[in-house]
């Protein structure tokens, strides 16, 4: 019965890492329902913005409170879990602080973890008053009611939980706390133990070593489910961010041809399409219209809203809110991907879209398209994108604009300027 | 009026056998809207009297289709476009100035992929370009002293970085340049981009104009400079609704340059 643990250490740990493993290719697949789109130029650019902006997280210390808490509990999640690698060796092969033998080093390590322990529960403290206590407008927005407001609350248990165990595991190992090295904040927790006799606090060293291994595990495969996602997908979402100037919206290839066409004089204006042709739809009325980079910013998000905040719609109490965009997104993928699940691998359609369902007309024709958002979001997400291509499909598939735009397109089409004023007036300006 | 604009076309150009240094893209609201006419007729001054040899396509020009593209129609987007370009190419333009950065911003970004690849430059750029090759020397005038504070234009500023072309002509001025608490990459809009110009907003309980506009007043500056004709109208219509019509103007950057060389 020696081997006990062990054994039961590996079933946990494969059962853990097979679970995560399974959510990753159910959101590749998900995110693989949007159609191509080609971010594969200029890598180096790409390189240097993954390496700014998601490693050095250069966009999120444009606030910098937050910014600074931020990096706290970012750097203290990448270092403390450096620790997890001697545990699991440890629970794999029976043995007990294996990477001790490095002395003096050793003890600098885990010191550090230590610190960065304490730091982080600090920060995430303050993170928790600031949704629950100081009540910031963001978090307080209405965007966030119900499951978003409950997850990001339970991340922050989450994040508490563990590094108080991380903690009290060190203060409760005897055999470290003899070594007298690194526990530079463990020691001053070993009086809460000296009470108790040694077999117990071996009992709540091994608890508390059991429960922080298991509760890492846990929080991995929460993510999936969580907006807490962003810590893994930051990364690929700076790399495959737009790089050209915000101004620039991309051309629709497929409006392209068929201008073309039009203006071609030589085209045959009766030629049927060949047969095989897939209809074209212009513009998105649902997930499956966007493409995957849009998909993989939604499952990005974090639901921090500098995008919302910075709205100048959203500041002036317009129905618009880039976080919901993205939320809404996110929850609707969510559902087609679940719906996929259920019916073998198929989608068979629900009557419902991510226009109307989740995203109104009246939130999209506020939007002044003044890029705030994507300048203000910390991992360069691009809500402004997702609206204009409904934009398009109100406006292309359904000839549901504003009245008002619909007389300036008029405008525009008849004589070249969104006024109705003679193209051949254009000079008159010149005599006046 | 009595006074003597030199507006060459490019028609006219061509029948001399000339290509002008810069094509200057007027852009609809330059060409029809009654506040935009004088921007457009300060900046024509400014190149007048710094000898540039610049033409306009007059009744050739066409709507760049910048508020059909923002508001979802890329059909109509790219018909312009494809007509503009059409246009331009047969005159050979090489480089185009607009004191409008919507059209700025389509021209320079979404024609290229079009086949319409020119030089696109903002006429704060262009005039900053002129200042630094010494074809234009500006001096403060009436406005020495004066607290100027500079609204940046989304499709300037955010959508393409173009920051201090305008402050780099403001601080020439010898004005005192104050900026927003909002300001460059954090600019509030003025509420007019993605074609809310041309409809009512929707429901909300403030207009972004009249924010912004709070914003600007907040530094008490004397003149709210502007460096797009829309922001310019909205910015104009901000001050009116906070009264403040008597005491800060809202001018265009070409317009404090004209003024204060009193051109």
């Amino acid at each position: 019965m020696m081997y006990i643990d062990n054994i039961l250490f590996a079933i946990l740990l494969t059962a853990g890492i097979g679970f995560f493993a399974r959510n990753v290719k159910r959101l590749t697949r998900n995110i693989q329902l949007g159609h191509d789109v080609n971010r594969s130029d200029n890598p180096s650019a790409r390189w240097k913005n993954m390496a700014m902006i998601a490693l050095g997280q250069s966009k999120m210390v444009k606030r910098p409170v937050a910014g600074l808490l931020h990096i706290i509990v970012y750097a203290g999640f990448i270092i403390i879990n450096l620790e997890v690698l001697e545990i699991i060796i440890d629970g794999l092969f029976g043995t007990h602080r294996i990477f001790s033998f490095l002395g003096g080093f050793y003890g600098f390590l885990i010191g550090s973890f230590e610190v960065l322990a304490v730091l982080v529960l600090v920060a995430v403290i303050i993170f928790w008053m600031r949704r629950n206590v100081i009540r910031l407008k963001r978090f307080a927005n209405p965007d966030l009611t119900g499951a978003p407001k409950r997850d990001a609350d339970t991340i922050l248990y989450f994040e508490m939980v563990l590094m108080s165990l991380f903690l009290i595991m060190n203060a409760t190992d005897l055999h470290f706390q003899m070594l007298n090295s690194g526990n530079v904040i463990s020691q001053y927790l070993t009086p809460l133990f000296h009470n108790a006799d040694i077999a117990m606090v071996e009992a709540i060293e091994r608890t508390a070593w059991w429960l922080h291994i298991v509760g890492i595990l846990i929080f991995l495969n929460y993510l999936y489910y969580s907006k807490h996602l962003h810590i893994l997908l930051a990364f690929p979402n700076t790399y495959f961010a737009d790089l050209n100037a915000k101004g620039k919206f991309d051309n629709l290839e497929s409006v392209t041809k068929e201008v073309k066409l039009m203006m071609d004089p030589n085209a045959d204006p009766f030629a049927a399409p060949p047969a095989d042709a897939a209809p074209v739809k212009f513009g998105a009325s649902d997930v499956q219209d966007l493409n995957w980079v849009q998909l993989l910013n939604a499952y990005t998000c974090t639901e921090c809203g500098r995008c919302t905040s910075s709205c100048p719609a959203n500041q002036t109490g317009k129905k618009l809110s880039p976080r919901k965009i993205m939320m809404d997104t996110r929850d609707r993928l969510e559902e087609v991907g679940r719906n996929i699940d259920a019916n073998k691998g198929v989608f068979v359609p629900d009557n419902k879209s991510l226009l109307n369902d989740y995203i109104t007309p009246e939130e999209l024709w506020a939007c002044t398209s003044c890029n705030a958002c994507v300048e203000e979001c910390p991992v360069n997400i691009s809500p402004l994108s997702i609206i204009m291509d409904m934009r398009r499909y109100l406006v292309m598939e359904q000839s549901a604009a504003p009245q008002s735009l619909n007389a300036m397109m008029t405008n525009i089409e008849n004589n070249g300027a969104p006024w109705q004023y003679n193209q051949q007036d254009r000079l008159n300006w010149k005599n006046e | 009026m009595s006074e003597v604009l030199h507006v060459p076309t490019m028609a006219e150009m061509m029948a001399q056998g000339k290509q002008p240094e810069v094509l200057f893209w007027v852009g609809c609201a330059g060409s029809f809207d009654d506040r935009a006419k004088k921007i457009t007729k300060a900046f024509v001054r400014i190149l007048n009297r710094a000898n540039v040899e610049f033409a306009v396509l007059g009744t050739e020009e066409s709507c760049t289709g910048d508020p059909a593209k923002r508001a979802g129609n890329e059909f109509l987007f790219q018909m312009q476009a494809m007509m503009n370009i059409e246009v331009l190419n047969a005159y050979e333009a090489k480089k185009i100035v607009t004191a409008c950065p919507h059209c700025f911003n389509t021209l320079k970004n979404e024609y290229p992929e079009l086949g319409g690849t020119y030089e696109v430059v903002h006429h704060t750029e262009f005039l900053k370009s002129m200042l630094d090759a010494g074809r234009l020397t500006i001096e403060g005038g009436q406005f020495k002293g004066k607290r100027i504070t500079f609204h940046d234009p989304c499709y300037l500023g955010r959508a393409n970085n173009v920051y201090e072309a305008p402050r780099d002509l403001i601080q020439k001025l010898d004005a005192e340049l104050v900026e927003m608490k909002r300001s460059r990459a954090n600019g509030l809009c003025c509420g007019a981009g993605g074609a809310q110009m041309f409809k009512e907003p929707e429901n909300g309980n403030k207009d972004i104009n009249v924010e912004r506009t709070e914003d600007a007043l907040e530094t008490q500056a004397h003149i709210i400079a502007a460096g797009c004709p829309f922001c310019n109208t909205m910015m104009t219509d901000g001050v009116k609704a906070k009264e403040r019509e008597g005491d800060v103007k809202v001018m265009d950057v070409a317009e404090l340059i004209a003024n204060a060389q009193d051109l």
